[in-house]
């Protein structure tokens, strides 16, 4: 099978065949952040390639290489977008060809919202040294000074002489010489599709059934595999009988899994295979596999009882990641404290297209798959360990994300597809269920937070805490580990923004009992629940305007920094200097986003205004939803008003439908998501017991607003979502004078 | 046992238990993966095809029930991949990772071919079956009404 390829629909059109020759030359490359390394050519090659991102054919045409995965925020269009516009290629002679993984290409890890953040200058140089390159060989075979010599429309220009070459006719010339390491970019007012809303480059494939996912993947004599795993996370096999699944027509084989390893990483989660011709032959087989479990040390684990557990915890003490000031003095000088619990359960990413992968074992005893993952590297690190081979042998082909959120991040499930595919000796696709991707992922966590906040005699906030207090991801890679750690406390907990005196930001203890992994925003999706939250009931509380009583807790405008009070924070990777915590610009969000909702306005009966605004990812989003309660009771969100500060932007209408996605998965996280356990096993199972927001609940509209900016730029994927449950639960309380802490909001008798 | 059926104008013979789901049968047996697996319970829409011009859940209907009659997917919508509702998608980007459009797209004509103008209301009716979990929603309608103007 090849590589994932796209050609423009004017491309596929007129050209009557596949131009083959295309020669990608392996090159240098010294780091993720590093910077494309040169390598020469050989003389009369069919193309040439100045760096790994970048290969220019003999016909003309601009191979560009995706080393992101795409899960819809629309990578496979912003990258094309950035390296063509630095090298000044035609939008309509590009070809995209989906990268392996490999190290060379530095950081595949699609994840963090870090594409854009942490590889436009990346990006940038692949297509700048490209243009530089092309420029020599054409003034090199000109004779002229490079200086001289300018790209432009896909081809190399002299204006002394009027000579002009296109890209394609400058391969042979350029064959010889070594791409430069840096060129200079191009000014802003000269960019041609930085900025611009190009069409989603695979916009014909969604449409007309052609994309291929990891679940299309179709490999010859391959087995389709279904496998049983223990309900309670952890849990391992005593004994199976697989005498009735075997006799199920079209059933091939019936393998046990490795038990899973402790810590659990992203190995296989153990369980029995069953192994037929067809997807259904094995999910019939699967369902009468007889099967006795041990549940394990999680198997008592019920979460009504952890819940209490977490609040207990919450409520008691913690320790202290930023103290500013005296809180406790504080709250003793206080005329008034207000206090509050805020809970949000665990949440499953849930992404349309399940886990699934192809694998197959090659002739020298190495692996290739093809998986809808959002980290190839990580993909072959835990294949190599799980087949006891080098990574290096792991091919691992990136296939288009029917979503993904932050499951597909981890690559158990092309571990399995690789383990069976060693033992059965065919190529074997894993396809989870819906049930298996509900009730075996990765939890986003269960949170219970405190927060206490002391007043003067004039309503001004004195004092806050905030104890946080959840089960740790880093529990997937440390058994030992318990409760919030490390970049955990960064998401939305240390980097608080409000100008109160004395602050104090805690953590307490948890331990994990499913297997912890992050969903779309992680963390901030409940640190911004309870403290945009909370910062509404401190408002309410002093008698002011909630958008008012905002602008005056971020206070003058100022950066931010949580070293200042002690606290060890990383800001997404980045110097602080570079993408500070500006509260004059969080302040300019909510001062746009209340504006373009009519804060203020008269509303009709019932309805309520909530206003939320959350940094994360180093981008800044403000949201307003606009709510009403019908007569049975159930919460309608009208309209939602989303305004994103992300720096440099390089496809807003990308950007403008990242926001429309995140309101919905938002909404969802309010209304809706809720998974918890008994017995150690997660109770729901599909949508129908784990409901998403559908057609009929999404808002009139979702009106979004980029923010002008020049900046360097953030991330989008993400920051969108936490912002939007707490605007929705501060709605409500305008609309109805009810204070909702808990989501979802169906457990309040809301939908 | 043998299943004869037509997809996508083509009469196709399919070696198959009975009660396999149309699903598995369009997407292991007969090659075509556009229509997509989402939930395997009639819940989420994605697995949409038309069986004799009506929008079915081809994961909750055995494919023996398709025996004899004419099963349209995403790839037989239109030789060219332009249906107008195809192109309305398109138009409107409203693809975000695209997995549950082909779904989405089965509902449309079909909401369409019914109701060539419909409203708000009437595609929240009709489109509601259909997750999205990108959030795609409001360019799903806005797509529907350009459809619907297109045509007319």
């Amino acid at each position: 099978m090849n590589e994932l390829r796209h050609i423009s629909r004017r491309e596929f059109l007129k050209r009557t065949g596949q131009a083959g020759g295309g020669l990608v030359l392996a090159l240098t490359f010294t780091s993720g952040c590093g910077r494309p390394g040169p390598e020469p050519a050989s003389k009369g090659a069919a193309s040439v390639a100045p760096n790994v991102y970048v290969n220019v054919r003999n016909d003309g045409i601009v191979e560009i290489i995706c080393h992101r995965s795409e899960m819809g925020q629309g990578i496979r269009t912003c990258l094309p977008q950035i390296i063509a516009d630095e090298m000044d290629a035609d939008w309509d002679r590009i070809e995209l060809i989906q990268a392996l993984g490999d190290a060379k290409y530095g950081d595949q890890n699609t994840d963090g919202s870090t594409s854009i953040r942490n590889q436009f200058d990346l990006l940038r140089i692949a297509g700048a040294t490209a243009r530089e390159m092309l420029i020599a060989a054409a003034a090199a075979e000109w004779g002229v000074p490079a200086a001289e010599c300018s790209a432009r429309e896909h081809a190399v220009h002299h204006e002394g002489s009027g000579k002009s070459a296109g890209f394609g006719d400058l391969v042979d010339a350029a064959a010889g010489l070594k791409a430069p390491t840096e060129a200079p970019f191009k000014s802003r007012d000269d960019y041609r599709y930085i900025g611009r809303s190009m069409d989603t480059i695979d916009g014909f494939a969604f449409t007309t059934g052609q994309a291929i996912y990891g679940i299309d993947t179709v490999l010859p004599d391959m087995l389709y595999a279904s496998i049983e795993r223990c309900p309670a996370s952890g849990g391992t096999v005593v004994s199976f009988d697989d005498t009735e699944a075997r006799a199920v027509s079209g059933v091939v084989d019936v393998i046990k899994l490795p038990d899973p390893t402790s810590p659990v990483l992203f190995n296989v989660l153990g369980g029995v295979a069953v192994l037929a011709t067809n997807t259904w032959a094995a999910q019939k087989g699967r369902e009468a596999l007889q099967i006795q479990w041990d549940r394990g040390a999680n198997g008592a684990h019920e979460s009504q009882a952890y819940r209490k557990a977490l609040e207990k915890s919450a409520t008691s003490s913690g320790k202290a990641a930023l103290t500013r000031g005296d809180v406790d003095a504080a709250f003793q000088a206080a005329d008034r404290v207000h206090e509050a619990v805020y809970y949000a359960p665990y949440l499953s990413q849930a992404p349309m297209e399940p886990p699934a992968a192809v694998a197959r074992i090659t002739e020298d005893g190495g692996c290739e798959a093809w998986a809808c993952t959002q980290n190839p590297q990580a993909a072959q690190d835990t294949l190599g360990a799980t087949l006891g081979i080098d990574k290096e042998k792991v091919k691992v082909h990136v296939t288009l994300l029917g979503g993904a959120f932050g499951r597909k991040s981890k690559p158990d499930f092309i571990a399995e597809a690789a383990w069976l595919a060693k033992q059965a000796g065919r190529p074997v696709k894993v396809t989870w269920t819906r049930e298996d991707d509900i009730r075996h992922g990765y939890f986003h966590s269960v949170s219970a937070q405190f927060l206490k906040a002391g007043f003067d005699a004039d309503g001004n906030a004195t004092g806050l805490l905030h104890r946080s207090c959840f089960p740790s991801i880093m529990s997937t890679f440390d058994p030992t580990a318990s409760g919030p750690g490390g970049f955990e406390l960064d998401l939305g907990l240390l980097d608080n923004p409000y100008d109160i005196a004395n602050l104090q930001i805690e953590t307490a203890d948890a331990k994990a009992h499913l297997r912890m992994g992050w969903l779309r925003s992680v963390c901030n999706v409940f640190h911004a629940f309870a403290l945009c939250g909370f910062v509404d009931e401190l408002a309410h509380v002093a008698g002011q305007d909630p958008r008012d009583h905002l602008l005056k807790l971020l206070g003058k405008p100022r950066q931010v920094d949580p070293a200042d009070d002690g606290a060890k924070y990383t800001n997404y990777g980045h110097p602080l200097e570079k993408h500070p915590i500006d509260t004059g610009r969080i302040a300019a969000v909510v001062e746009k986003v209340s504006d373009m909702a009519g804060w203020g306005r008269a509303l009709p009966d019932g309805h309520g205004l909530g206003i939320a605004v959350h940094r994360s990812f180093l981008s800044i989003v403000g949201s307003v939803a606009e709510v009403s309660v019908d007569t049975n009771g159930k919460l309608v969100v009208h309209d939602i008003w989303m305004v994103i500060d992300a720096g440099t932007v390089i496809n807003p209408d990308r950007v403008t439908s990242q926001m429309e996605g995140a309101a919905i998965f938002g909404m969802s996280i309010a209304l809706h998501g809720e998974i918890t356990a008994k017995d150690g096993a997660v109770v729901q199972g599909n949508f129908d017991t784990y409901p998403v927001v559908r057609m009929s609940e999404a808002p009139d509209a979702i009106h979004v607003h980029i923010m002008e900016s020049t900046a360097v730029p953030g991330g989008v994927g993400e920051p969108g979502v936490p912002p939007v449950a707490p605007a929705i639960v501060n709605a409500y309380f305008a609309a109805t004078g009810k204070r909702i802490r808990e989501l979802p909001l169906r457990n309040a008798g809301l939908t | 046992m043998a299943i004869e059926l037509t997809i996508n104008g083509q009469a196709v013979s399919l070696d198959v238990e009975p009660d396999m789901p149309l699903l598995w049968a369009i997407r292991d047996l007969a090659g075509l993966t556009g229509t997509k697996f989402g939930c395997g319970k009639a819940l989420c829409g994605a697995c949409n095809v038309h069986l004799d011009g009506q929008v079915m859940r081809s994961c909750a209907i055995p494919v023996s029930a398709a025996a004899g009659r004419k099963v349209t997917t995403i790839e037989g919508l239109a030789a060219d991949g332009n249906h107008p509702v195809q192109v309305a998608w398109r138009e409107l980007n409203v693809a975000q990772c695209g997995y549950c459009q082909s779904g989405q797209i089965m509902s449309a004509v079909a909401l369409l071919e019914r109701n060539p103008n419909p409203s708000d209301d009437d595609i929240d009716a009709a489109m509601s079956g259909n997750i999205c979990r990108c959030g795609t929603y409001t360019r799903i309608r806005q797509a529907i009404h350009k459809a619907a103007e297109d045509r007319s």
